[in-house]
């Protein structure tokens, strides 16, 4: 038995056959293995955000998977949110925002909104959501984004902007699910 | 990172049969605490056993009106889940005050619950640490400790553990159901974690190959409310300094039932029976929580540079009672 396993993915809609060392974590496979590299290695333990991706539509720090751990599973990066020439409505409200400096951050918090939104859209609460009944959606209030989005760091300090963004693109996407 | 075989079984008798059979092997849930321990050379596992897609991923209802939540249910499911929310409040708050939304998507429950202490020298393979190297000391003493345990700790190790959803736990009397090589058992989750003692590199009774299975919880009291608060550094995205779970009825103006966990205190959830048994009946005001929960800490041994943690539980217990009896 060896240390290296064959491991199957689908990125950004593409299936990716590889044959990993198991110490390999998703971040690296992404940036080592595919050339995938707009997600960012940051502190490489769960502690800054910047590796954030969806996994099977849900948002997880890239650089504590094992990429083992996740044969057949859905990965989306940032370079796979846009379509063709037209970017994500969190991507394009990050711009319009002026959502950030050097944007080292910007690629998980960008993943990171996308998720955020649809766990907000789902009804999940979050700690800044008050205890009554559950509801069917929550609005991101300026409150529950700053929680929400708090796996984020951002060293340059465009958090004013970036909440301003996601509110936003929530908001937008609230119409368009209406 | 030392090289390591990975091994997904389908069946969890497998899954058992491969630790079990070597000393070098360890679970694997979500990875987010076993990871980040291997890249720091914490941990050096020959082989990982990855159990995150055993059949035990689900929440079910029991019978009797509880819930048993299986080890595999990753912590924002569980957050999330409507009875979890509308029955066990505090349980979803304290799941909610963990780490970020990243993080629990991909942490299991079994795998928060063993998570390890974040003890700065335990981290470091450059320092010695009883935990870590038994018998080689425990620089947090003399050293940076502000953090770490002011109840149940040894002169071997004052580490803290950090799950906040064990907390929860302890508060709403669950049970951790096991599997190991020689069967199944079942233990209060109190009984769970152990004080350092003279044998600090064990955080809890588990036997080596000894798996969780599921964490049960019994109906949530009649007509009691619960919750969980928790004081840390930053508003968000930090382990507690001090935090609390409690469940209470007020019957008449009295307490009628109360049941009281702290974090962020001892190396487990700290149960503070003492402080239950002094509010059985008592009249349900600030003055007789205050009084209950300073019985329960003058048991508290603070150190240098953490002893504010006393004031701030005994403040915050009163505040969390207070709030569920309504007094504000
Ligand atoms: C930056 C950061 C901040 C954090 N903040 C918080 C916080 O505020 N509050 C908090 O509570 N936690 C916090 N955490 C810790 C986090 O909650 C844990 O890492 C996570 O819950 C571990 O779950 P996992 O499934 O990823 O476990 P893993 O890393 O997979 O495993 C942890 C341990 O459990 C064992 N294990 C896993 N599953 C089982 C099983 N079923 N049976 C037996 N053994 C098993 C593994 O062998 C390993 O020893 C934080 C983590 C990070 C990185
Ligand atoms: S407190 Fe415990 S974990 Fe920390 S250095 Fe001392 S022995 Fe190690
Ligand atoms: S690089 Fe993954 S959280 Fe920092
Ligand atoms: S824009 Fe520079 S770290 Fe966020």
């Amino acid at each position: 038995m060896g240390t290296t396993t064959a491991v199957t993915m689908e990125i950004n809609a593409e299936s990716c056959a590889l044959d990993l060392d198991n110490r390999t974590t998703l971040l690296d496979a992404l940036r080592e293995h595919l050339g995938l590299t707009g997600t960012k290695k940051g502190c490489d333990h769960g502690q800054c955000g910047a590796c954030t991706v969806l996994v099977d539509g849900l948002r997880m720090n890239s650089c504590l998977l094992l990429a083992v751990a996740l044969d057949g599973a859905q990965v989306t990066t940032v370079e796979g949110l846009s379509s063709d020439a037209v970017l994500h409505p969190v991507q394009q409200a990050f711009i319009d925002h002026d959502a950030f400096q050097c944007g080292y951050c910007t690629p998980g918090q960008i993943c990171s909104a996308v998720g955020a939104i649809t766990e907000a859209a789902s009804g999940w609460p979050s700690a800044a959501t008050a205890q009554e009944r559950p509801v069917g959606s929550v609005a991101l209030t300026e409150a529950e984004i700053r929680e929400r989005m708090s796996g984020n760091l951002c060293r340059c300090g465009a958090y004013v902007n970036i909440v301003s963004a996601v509110a936003e693109a929530a908001e937008a996407a609230r119409e368009a699910g209406r | 990172m030392k090289t390591f075989r990975y091994e997904r079984p389908t069946d969890p008798a497998a899954a058992i049969a491969l630790v079990a059979g070597d000393s070098g092997a360890r679970y694997l849930g979500g990875g987010t605490n076993l990871v980040d321990l291997m890249k720091l050379g914490v941990e050096t596992p020959e082989l990982l056993v990855d159990v995150s897609r055993l059949p035990f991923g689900e929440v079910e209802e029991t019978g009797g009106g509880g819930l048993r939540i299986g080890a595999a249910v990753r912590n924002s499911r569980l957050a999330t889940h409507m009875l979890v929310r509308e029955r066990y409040p505090a349980l979803s708050q304290a799941l909610l005050s963990g780490a970020s939304a990243q993080l629990r998507n991909a942490a299991t429950i079994g795998g928060n619950l063993l998570q390890r202490t974040r003890c700065l020298y335990f981290q470091d393979v450059s320092k010695p640490c009883n935990k870590r190297r038994p018998g080689s000391g425990c620089p947090a003493r003399e050293g940076v400790h502000r953090d770490l345990a002011v109840l149940g700790a040894s002169e071997h190790c004052i580490a803290t553990s950090t799950s906040d959803l064990a907390v929860a736990l302890a508060a709403l009397d669950a049970t951790v159901h096991l599997a190991g090589p020689a069967g199944t058992r079942s233990l209060p989750l109190t009984d769970l974690h152990r004080l350092p003692g003279d044998a600090p590199e064990r955080d809890t009774v588990l036997r080596h190959g000894e798996l969780i299975t599921a964490v049960e919880l019994p109906p949530p009291p009649r007509s009691a409310r619960s919750a969980y608060r928790k004081v840390r550094d930053r508003a968000s995205y930090a382990f507690a300094l001090a935090s609390v779970a409690a469940v209470l009825n007020v019957r008449d103006g009295a307490v009628h039932e109360v049941r009281l966990a702290f974090g962020g205190l001892a190396a487990k959830p700290w149960r503070a029976n003492g402080a239950e048994e002094a509010l059985q009946g008592r009249p349900a005001t600030e003055d007789s929580f205050a009084a209950a929960v300073r019985t329960e800490l003058t048991a508290c041994r603070p150190l240098r540079d953490n002893g504010y943690k006393v004031a701030l539980a005994e403040r915050l217990a009163v505040a969390v009672l207070a709030q569920l009896a309504e007094l504000d």
